[in-house]
């Protein structure tokens, strides 16, 4: 599935500051039952952002209006559990494009970086500084360059650099992905294959 | 020996690498991929909407598990959104020529139970499936690990995935278990010592007399639980109780193959200096039966302790008072003794034949507690057949239980067996996540020796109270 290209988002930001966010409360089992990728946006944090009967939690940050963008910030470990792409699905979905934390699970990353969402780790004292700052002014502007592989607070001019490979930069920055990689080198795979001993 | 002494995992990995992209992942090459009904419909249509097929269809297995019910899985699946997903399955399966063992088949079952029963799982393999404890194959000495539904499609249409090599961690655990301790309560204890997120990163192997003592089925239970650690996956070196497993299974290796195959299955070991990024050491002795208390499977504790301060924990202040309050528990108070409304035996991680000879080695001659939902699902179908010619069926009735239908069931809760809003879950399954076993279910994990001492007391119980001699597992 192709996705938009990423170079430099220049966004606000929803705030979850809460540790551990795993892959259940990103996106509930009950609602994998989908055989194609459409509409998971709508139950994205479905248990935090919705009571049983239906109605919004209004304490919950997705339904508080001041709160808005497409770069969600989350506490350490996010992304932790199942490898349910659907939780990158729904993410993307409701449309973030990028999301900050100071650890990502591995699965998740992945799963981020396959279908063109940025994941960007900074360090913990510059993810507080983040969530001061949207504490502080909910618009609050975040620049994440990725060409630079840089991340600004507009308001206050500080940044952080951040870590991705060379591989995944140049995909995210033209829109491709590892599928279209994969299928130019079949005849190198197929060669390989023949030796396999399995 | 090398004069480059290298890891079981550097082994195995440097096998498998089609190709290495400078400042990139590398192309890894797939032995083994699973697939199911919930992960793998979008990967089909991906691979349609590209017009690209599936370059191996033999070395891919399906199988269905986890949104079938565990009860009259003879008639139709009444969910349309399940049924549709089943459907899915076995019609990319049937149109790509792709094996399955779909609801109904004698061979059906968990996915992770079902591989390693078949002799699909062996030694030194490259294993994925569209799920996370996929880890669990890492037992056989596999690098087995679980991915995303693009990753499906990258090995349905090339065999292949790009991955960054892990760093590389080894946990030795040394001595002895104690009584009453299983291996999930090893799997606990780890986790709970370097927290949910200790092993991000890393790719682990398990190492030491514990994990050499252990069975097949302790090892993958302990291998299963790798990812509640953070880990990618987690892997024991092969050796005679491996071999002893495999051996004549229905996809092992036969004649001349089987020795071509142990003859290499038994280099697979790490080599004597080689290297780790990260090593940790633990005493099999401090091991007590363990539970959770909190909502990571980190927040764990030994059975007879008190739930820990605030102060006291890895994890944030705010995140663990939330948990709490999630679990309606109080800081420093006993777990032992807590009402208990649900008992789930079964899994990936502990839905096997050991798991059911352990649980009903207590539950023998004790009636079910009268304030308990018991739910016992075996991990396939070749489970509950054991399960009914070792006679454990009989225990297991006399006592009160019932034998549910094979699949993942409350583990995930996708299916109709979901622990309502505010009740308590002892389970054998691995996660403890907010709404993980049914919206506003209270998940407390443990093994099943803890999930049976439960489940004839009413209250959180500790086993060896009810183990009169050493119970050989």
């Amino acid at each position: 599935m192709a996705y938009d290209k990423f170079t430099i988002l220049q966004s606000t930001a929803v705030p979850l500051p809460i540790e551990n966010v795993d892959t259940d409360q990103i996106i509930p089992a009950r609602f994998l039952k989908a055989t194609e990728r459409k509409g998971f946006g709508d139950n994205l944090f479905r248990d935090w952002r919705y009571n049983s009967d239906d109605t919004p939690k209004q304490d919950f940050v997705l339904n508080n209006p001041i709160y808005s963008g497409k770069i969600l910030v989350g506490g350490k470990n996010f992304g932790s559990g199942s490898s349910r792409e659907h939780a990158a699905w729904a993410i993307y979905d409701y449309g973030f494009r990028c999301v900050i934390s100071s650890f990502f699970a591995d699965i998740f990353k992945g799963n981020s970086l396959n279908i063109g969402i940025l994941p960007v780790t900074v360090s913990e004292i510059f993810l507080d500084k983040i969530f001061k700052a949207i504490e502080a002014d909910p618009k609050t502007e975040l620049e994440v360059n990725l060409p630079e592989q840089k991340v600004t607070i507009l308001a206050t001019g500080e940044s952080e650099s951040f870590d991705i490979n060379g591989y995944k930069k140049h995909n995210l920055m033209n829109g491709f992905d590892d599928i279209d990689y994969l299928q130019d080198m079949k005849s190198e795979i197929a060669a390989f294959a023949e030796k396999s001993l399995y | 020996m090398s004069t480059n002494p290298t890891t079981l995992f550097d082994k195995v990995w440097d096998a498998h690498v089609v190709r290495k992209i400078e400042d990139g992942p590398d192309v890894l090459f797939i032995d083994r991929h699973f697939i199911h009904e919930v992960t793998s419909p979008v990967a089909f249509l991906g691979i349609e909407n590209r017009g690209i097929g599936v370059m191996y269809p033999q070395r891919t297995f399906a199988t269905a598990d986890h949104n079938t019910p565990t009860i009259n899985q003879h008639l139709p699946v009444a969910d349309p959104l399940s049924a549709k997903q089943l459907a899915a399955l076995s019609s990319n399966a049937e149109k790509y020529g792709i094996s399955i063992w779909a609801l109904g088949s004698p061979k059906n079952g968990i996915v992770h139970v079902v591989g390693p029963e078949n002799g699909i799982t062996q030694p030194g393999m490259t294993i994925v499936c569209g799920d996370s404890h996929t880890s669990t194959h890492g037992a056989f000495g596999s690098i087995a690990f679980g991915i995303g539904t693009s990753e499906v499609e990258m090995v349905l249409s090339s065999q292949c995935i790009m991955q960054p090599k892990p760093k590389k961690m080894r946990i030795t655990v040394n001595g002895k278990l104690g009584k009453g301790v299983l291996p999930k309560d090893v799997a606990l204890y780890i986790i709970a010592q370097i927290t949910a997120s200790g092993a991000t990163g890393y790719f682990v192997e398990y190492a030491g007399e514990v994990f050499e003592n252990m069975t097949m089925e302790g090892r993958m239970t302990v291998c299963n639980m790798s990812i509640e650690s953070g880990a990618r996956g987690g892997m024991i070196a092969p050796d005679e109780t491996t071999f002893n497993y495999i051996k004549g299974r229905d996809k092992a290796p036969k004649g001349e193959d089987w020795d071509k195959a142990l003859a290499y299955w038994k280099t697979l070991k790490t080599d004597p200096d080689a290297k780790f990024d990260y090593e940790l050491t633990f005493n099999g002795a401090d091991i007590e039966p363990q539970i959770t208390y909190g909502t990571n499977p980190g927040l764990g504790t030994g059975i007879t302790r008190k739930i820990p301060k605030a102060s006291e924990v890895k994890d944030g202040e705010a995140s663990y008072k939330k948990s709490l309050a999630y679990m309606n528990f109080q800081e420093d108070e006993d777990i032992i003794g807590k009402k208990i409304d649900y008992v789930f035996l079964g899994s990936c991680t502990n839905g096997r034949i050991e798991d059911f000879r352990a649980f009903a080695s207590i539950v023998k001659g004790k009636k079910k507690a009268d304030n308990i939902t018991a739910w016992l699902v075996p991990g396939s179908h070749i489970v509950e057949a054991q399960i009914k010619e070792e006679g454990i069926l009989d225990i297991l009735t006399e006592a009160g239980f019932e034998l549910r239908q094979p699949g993942c069931s409350a583990c995930l809760a996708m299916n109709d067996d979901k622990i309502p809003a505010g009740k308590y879950a002892v389970s054998t399954s691995n996660r403890n996540f907010e709404g993980r076993q049914g919206p506003g279910a209270r998940t407390l994990l443990a093994s099943p020796y803890v999930a049976a001492a439960v489940a004839v007391t009413g209250v959180v119980t500790d086993p060896r109270e009810l183990i009169e001699e050493e119970a050989t597992v």
